[in-house]
């Protein structure tokens, strides 16, 4: 049971992207295309297992004077392991993702889970805990760059959707930071709906300020 | 903190013939809406040259960037359960800035999502008037432009009087635009700019977006907007004069690939960005020193994108850069409290 608590908690209630705000990196810079989010999510979704694991395991003997060391250099192992084997059998996509795989190794995501999880909890539910957070945020990757690929380049996952005028913004930096902002402040509607529903106050988020939303007044 | 000054109610002392209020005491008058619509009329010589040099389609594209922008601020300020006006009439002013940066052949619909952003996303999402960092019109054009950057830079046909050079040419790009591409492929500039040229440039003869062709009539409205104290002459002066500083530099150490300093102040959105843009209330800074660095930013902004950049103009991402640097300004060129502080000495 609580496995599965662990397991879904990553896709809506604490959704790396859309709730705690990290990775903000990669979900700007790549989700230019589907195919990018994908590859991109999926060898984060990797690491993050592989240094859950990792970390879980050996966090009782690492002293906490240099844990975050000994962390680095345990995710480090295994970005290298994730760019070596995609730059041999997926060349095209290590390509098009550039230097954000490496820069997988100071992913706020892995970090924060192996400093916030891993290391207080055991191997199991750790596993639990880097699959949830691996797919949310592979699926957040997905819902951005679904967007962003629609409106900028009339594809989606590399096939044409349609023909109509694209808008090459989307595409461009500006593009993502517009989409993420407006998907924010859709999911915090959202929770503020749902919690209303539930009849539970919804806490806006503390750097919002009355000037910036009216999530309070929805209801009324 | 910001409760408006009616709502701030005198206190009454024992004695009841005595009352003490909080300042301000004198109130000026003006309003958001008097202000907005003076800014409106100063517009007008510039719409009406517009109308004559591009018809029917300038004043279409002018139509549905007001309508739209003034539909988007209602339907966002209900959603957002603000207070419902627009009443104020910046939403007006912002089509028509939006519209006056737009080149006339732009389809419809795209106006329509520039206005959109322009009110939307610049103006409602940060608060609303008076919170937005970034002039509204400027961010719906630069979407737009980079968005769409064919249909932004398809212009008509434009004749070049250019007696000089012996024969006039017609040509489908504005005289920035021109220049850039002329001189990218390695040619000679491609028209002499003289005594005729000029005069049409500054009538407003030539090809550009809207409101940007006339620069008579946009002088005209300036000229209104610094009578009527709307506002301060520092940036326009600052901004058009270091333009003219630095185009005198180039032209002085190159003439063969520089015009004189009147080309680069005669075309492209310049005046309008000098006079209506750079020298809004919201987006610039408050102090009179701040103002004039601001100028100056702009100017040097302007000139180095249009010299060295990727685009032929750059006056609209010279404002919204220096926009960024307002509250940098604001708190640089902060004025001494009185009684606070140190003096500077006397030498």
């Amino acid at each position: 049971m609580r496995f599965y608590k662990e397991l879904i908690k990553g896709l809506w209630t604490e959704n790396p992207i859309f709730r705690l705000v990290l990775g903000m990196c990669p979900a700007l810079a790549i989700t230019t295309s589907v195919m990018n989010a994908i590859g991109m999510g999926l060898a984060a979704t990797f690491v993050l297992i592989c240094s859950n694991i990792a970390i879980a395991a050996v966090h009782n003997i690492v002293p906490s004077k240099v844990r975050i060391p000994c962390y680095i250099v345990i995710i480090a192992t295994f970005v290298t392991v994730v760019d070596l084997l995609m730059n041999a059998y997926l060349h095209e996509l290590h390509k098009s993702l550039g230097i954000f795989i490496p820069l997988i190794v100071v992913n706020c995501i892995i970090l924060g889970r192996a400093e916030a999880f891993a290391s207080k909890n055991g191997v199991w539910l750790s596993i639990a805990d880097g699959i949830g957070m691996g797919i949310g945020f592979t699926l957040s990757l997905i819902v951005v760059s679904a967007i962003r690929e629609i409106l900028g380049n009339a594809t989606l996952l590399g096939y044409a959707v349609g023909h109509y005028q694209v808008a090459l913004l989307m595409v461009l930096p500006p593009g993502g930071f517009l989409t993420l902002g407006c998907l924010l402040a859709l999911m915090n509607h959202i929770q503020a709906g749902m919690a209303r529903r539930s009849g539970h106050a919804y806490v806006p988020p503390p750097t919002l300020d009355c000037r910036h939303c009216a999530i309070c007044k929805w209801g009324e | 903190m910001n409760e408006p000054v009616e709502k701030t109610l005198p206190i009454a002392a024992k004695e009841p013939t005595w009352l003490a209020s909080s300042s301000p005491h004198a109130h000026s008058g003006d309003s958001v809406r008097k202000i907005m619509l003076t800014v409106i009329i100063a517009l007008m010589p510039a719409l009406a040259a517009a109308g004559i040099f591009f018809g029917w389609d300038a004043l279409r594209l002018t139509g549905v960037c007001i309508v739209s922008c003034v539909a988007a601020e209602a339907a966002t300020r209900k959603l957002m359960r603000r207070d419902k006006g627009i009443g104020d009439l910046s939403a007006v002013v912002t089509g028509l800035l939006l519209a006056f940066n737009l080149p006339p052949a732009l389809p419809s619909w795209m106006a329509v999502v520039g206005s959109i952003v322009a009110i939307v996303i610049a103006k409602q999402f940060y608060g609303g008037l008076g919170y937005n960092p970034f002039n509204p019109a400027l961010i719906g054009r630069v979407l737009l432009l980079i968005s769409f950057p064919v249909a932004m830079t398809t212009w008509g046909p434009w004749q070049i009087l250019s007696p000089a050079a012996g024969v006039d040419a017609i040509t489908t790009a504005t005289p920035l635009g021109l220049v850039k591409t002329t001189l990218g492929t390695g040619q000679p500039l491609p028209f002499v700019f003289d005594g005729d040229t000029i005069l049409q440039f500054f009538m407003g003869a030539k090809n550009g977006c809207i409101g940007e062709v006339s620069v008579l009539a946009l002088l005209i409205g300036g000229m209104y907007l610094l009578w009527r104290r709307c506002i301060s002459w520092q940036v326009p002066v600052f901004y058009i004069g270091t333009v003219a500083v630095f185009a005198t530099i180039l032209w002085l150490a190159d003439p063969t690939h520089n015009y004189n300093p009147l080309f680069h102040i005669l075309t492209g959105g310049l005046v309008l960005g000098a006079f209506f843009m750079a020298t809004d209330m919201v987006t610039t800074p408050v102090t009179k020193t701040g103002l004039m660095f601001f100028g100056i930013g702009c100017g040097v902004l302007t000139m180095v994108i249009r010299k060295w950049g990727g685009y032929p103009e750059g006056v609209s991402f010279a404002i919204l850069i220096m926009n960024a640097f307002t509250p940098l300004l604001n708190r640089m060129t902060r004025p001494r409290v009185f009684g606070h502080g140190q003096k500077k000495k006397q030498a």
